[in-house]
């Protein structure tokens, strides 16, 4: 019951969601069929292409057309690459999602150590050394922190070649050591909000009366640490991971940008300026799915 | 973020400056393959169909691919492709073209004058069932007929005869031929051209390769591809990475950076670029305050910052390709002179100057940093330029269409026809973004088009440039230079004075 409940919040928000989204292309200046024929183009021309596409009809009638679809299944055409959005999809969605799970694996695999660490040592040289270390990494632009590692470990140390990304379908293993690099991009400021509020997470714990009394049993320090502190800094932790899981699956297109990735991310800017309609909805739905999914899934009950 | 930016330039070319000891990246292995070449680009195809593609980006790939009638060479002079000749009636209302017998599309179907024919009528808007999305050609609509007959040779030929006079449509007829019978060409192009369609992805790259069936000089290259970057800086990487031979956009910071590992080449843009004044709007409808603008900015300091001391200052709506029917005579009408600005502007009730705002579009970074150094450089005479960036879609239908703006940069290209570059000046069209009004341009615009007489044409075209720079039409910029990183051992890259990357002259070096 709990989760029909839910299923039907998630399915409301998603559709006030693609309204919305629809509604900003209705206000944002720019003009789709202008687009394609440019600067050349006659009135009369104009006139026609808007006619085929549709763009006459009004704003409720062209909304209530692409929902129709969707129902269905067809997402439409992309009126710049001519071709199904599904079939665009395919083609960059896998890319996104390969660099995601990299990201946050990578994001699990250094949060977690250091954060404990951390939380083991408080005041300490090392844990003063990691708090700076920390405020770097979250204070650098991802823009930035992309260039750095394509300038240090792509140009200086050949570790691998900055915009000779493969393509999923082409080459995965490829495409999986490629995307080391912008995961790092990725995964290095997250992981660092991740260290500091997982750190913070368990010092709350530690001043609490049941680290006491497991302490008193006469368990080490650092079985307190992983069997009592940590399970139960976990709930609020999860949550905040759920925040940062949901970013990098929607795409992260700075990233995407600097490492020539053929992501969503890029897709989506393109088809913003592009204003390639079916497409941004589609890949707005996506998003919205996912956000909505995964707060609702890491929510703690 | 400016700071940010700094910071960044900084990190950037002291880097670079520090890979430039490692030497060339390439291969060499390469240059024995029969030759393959990666051609950065900076803009995604908006179209394989070269009737549907709008963008000077994708126009200049599919060069490649596809030809007309004539084709336009290295000097901006016209040359027959798929017709072997041509003439234009003394009266200027009748062209004919003799086809090249034997040409061959890439899906190895030979052109007939039906699918001649079909490609005249679909760029002119004649089909009885017009795509909209088909680029019509608006110069085109003069055409009352095209024919197709057989010579006494027995050759096939084109008639098309125009209601109107122009001796000028023959720079048009360079309008792709495509195949009648083919509905694929959105996906999978068939042209003439020296290379064939291979295969496309979107936002990563077009693949050609050498079509050994052409009829003229076949290219030397074996394949060809067009990687596409999402921006200048990315670009620049895959340049410094090796993974890219030719890339055409540098800013002179990069040249600068990669002049160790490439060849700098320098050509032109063959653009028309100005500050483009609001011709109808407060204080740009005084005269005078469109002179003070001309006088106030430096036109030297602009091709110094941007272009290196590159390019060509230019003083009205034309630039040098046109040969004759270029007026060189006006580029120095204005020289640099603020006092003569600010008398200008005093006399014109603005002693105190004034402010507006320019709006930009913000893909073209070249234009934003041209607003960068004239903001400066109108301040000194009081006259305050706010910068408004806006996307290239507002653009089109802010500026362009709406002509809600107070001035805008940005660059115009042509045909090579003297009438298509001078379009946007005529009183009540729709492509007058900038409200210039003047009765004797127009009668003059007319004449100039119709007339047959080389001497005639000549002086009309240039009375027509002295309108626009006697008015202060904008403030007419410059022909910005081109700089192009070729891959060292890469030979035969050719500027044109039209958009295109020519692949099929270039060719590696042997060892």
């Amino acid at each position: 019951m709990k989760w029909i409940r839910k299923g039907v919040a998630v399915l409301i928000a998603v559709l006030a969601l693609s309204f919305v989204t629809f509604l900003a292309f209705q206000i944002l200046p720019g003009d789709q069929a202008m687009l394609k024929l440019g600067t050349n183009a006659t009135p009369e021309a104009l006139e026609a292409l808007r006619e085929e596409m549709g763009l006459n009809d009004p704003f409720l009638v062209r909304y209530g057309r692409w929902l129709g679809g969707v129902f269905t299944g067809n997402f439409g055409e992309s009126s710049n690459y001519k071709m199904p959005v599904t079939e665009l999809l395919w083609q960059v969605l896998p890319n996104t999602l390969l660099l995601a799970a990299i990201s946050i694996l990578m994001i699990l695999l250094i949060a977690f150590p250091l954060g404990l660490l951390y939380a083991r040592f408080p005041g300490s040289a090392v844990d003063r050394t990691g708090a700076m270390l920390n405020q770097t990494m979250m204070a650098v632009p991802a823009f930035f922190l992309g260039l750095l590692i394509s300038v240090v470990l792509g140009l200086w140390l050949r570790m691998f070649s900055p915009g000779a990304f493969v393509s999923y379908d082409e080459s995965l293993s490829g495409c999986i050591v490629y995307l080391i690099f912008p995961a790092l991009a990725i995964a290095l400021p997250k992981a660092a909000m991740t260290v500091r509020f997982l750190r913070s997470a368990l010092l709350t714990e530690r001043a609490k009366d049941y680290v006491r009394t497991a302490r008193s049993k006469g368990l080490s320090e650092n079985k307190v640490l992983l069997l009592h502190m940590l399970p139960n800094a976990l709930p609020g932790v999860r949550t905040f991971i759920g925040v940062i899981v949901s970013e990098i699956i929607a795409g992260s297109i700075v990233v995407e940008q600097v490492f020539g990735v053929n992501g969503l991310g890029r897709l989506l800017v393109r088809s913003i300026s592009n204003r390639d309609y079916n497409v941004v909805q589609a890949i707005v739905l996506y998003i919205g799915i996912v956000v909505l999914l995964v707060n609702s899934g890491m929510e703690s009950e | 973020m400016k700071k940010y930016f700094a910071c960044f330039l900084l990190l950037v070319s002291a880097m670079t400056a520090l890979c430039a000891c490692e030497g060339g990246t390439k291969d060499p292995e390469d240059n024995t393959k029969g030759g393959a070449v990666v051609v950065g680009i900076t803009q995604d195809l908006d179209s394989l169909d070269p009737h549907k593609a709008v963008a000077a980006g994708t126009r200049e790939v599919l060069y490649n691919i596809f030809e007309g009638l004539v084709k336009s060479d290295k000097d901006g002079k016209l040359v027959p492709a798929v017709a072997e000749s041509y003439e234009i009636s003394a009266d200027g209302t009748k062209y004919t073209f003799v086809l090249r017998s034997g040409v061959k599309f890439h899906n190895g179907e030979t052109v007939t004058a039906d699918d001649v024919v079909y490609s005249l009528n679909r760029c002119a808007g004649r089909l009885e069932t017009p795509d909209p999305e088909v680029q019509v050609v608006a110069a085109f609509s003069v055409i009352s007929d095209i024919t197709a007959s057989k010579g006494s040779d027995g050759k096939d030929v084109i008639t098309v005869t125009l209601s109107t006079p122009n001796t000028e449509l023959i720079g048009y007829f360079t309008c792709n031929i495509i195949p009648k019978n083919y509905d694929n060409q959105a996906k999978s192009p068939v042209g003439t051209g020296p290379f064939k369609f291979v295969s496309y992805k979107p936002m990563d790259s077009l693949v050609m390769e050498r079509y050994d069936d052409y009829y003229g000089t076949k290219a030397h290259l074996q394949k060809v591809t067009f990687s596409i970057s999402e921006s200048t800086d990315a670009a620049f990487l895959k340049l410094q990475a090796g993974n890219i031979d030719i890339f055409p956009y540098l800013t002179v910071d990069q040249a600068e950076q990669l002049k160790d590992k490439f060849n700098i080449e320098v050509g032109s843009m063959s653009l028309v670029q100005g500050l483009f004044l609001n011709n109808a709007v407060k204080p740009f409808d005084d005269v005078r305050v469109r002179q003070a603008v001309n006088y106030a900015v430096d036109k030297n300091e602009i091709l110094q910052m941007l272009n290196g001391g590159y390019g060509t200052a230019i003083g009205s709506g034309m630039y040098s390709t046109f040969g004759l029917y270029y007026d060189s005579s006006l580029e120095n009408a204005y020289p640099h002179d603020e006092a003569k600005a600010k008398q200008l502007l005093q006399e014109a009730g603005y002693a105190d100057g004034f402010t507006f705002t320019v709006k930009v579009p913000s893909n073209y970074t070249y234009h934003v940093q041209t607003a960068e150094v004239l903001a400066n450089q109108l301040k000194k005479v009081g006259i305050t330029m706010k910068i408004e960036l806006i996307e290239w879609a507002t653009w089109l239908s802010d500026v362009y269409k709406g002509h809600n703006c107070d001035a805008t940069i940005i660059g115009l290209d042509s045909q090579l026809a003297p009438s298509d570059i001078l379009k946007y000046y005529i009183g009540g069209s729709t492509k007058n973004f900038i409200n210039y009004k003047s009765d004797d341009f127009d009668a003059k615009y007319n004449e100039a088009m119709a007339t047959v007489d080389t001497d005639r044409k000549v002086a009309l075209y240039h009375e027509l440039q002295k309108c626009l720079s006697d008015d202060a039409a904008s403030v007419f910029l410059q022909s910005p230079s081109l700089m192009v990183a070729v891959a060292k051992g890469l030979t035969g890259y050719t500027f044109y004075p039209v958009y295109v990357q020519d692949m099929a002259s270039v060719e590696w070096a042997t060892k």
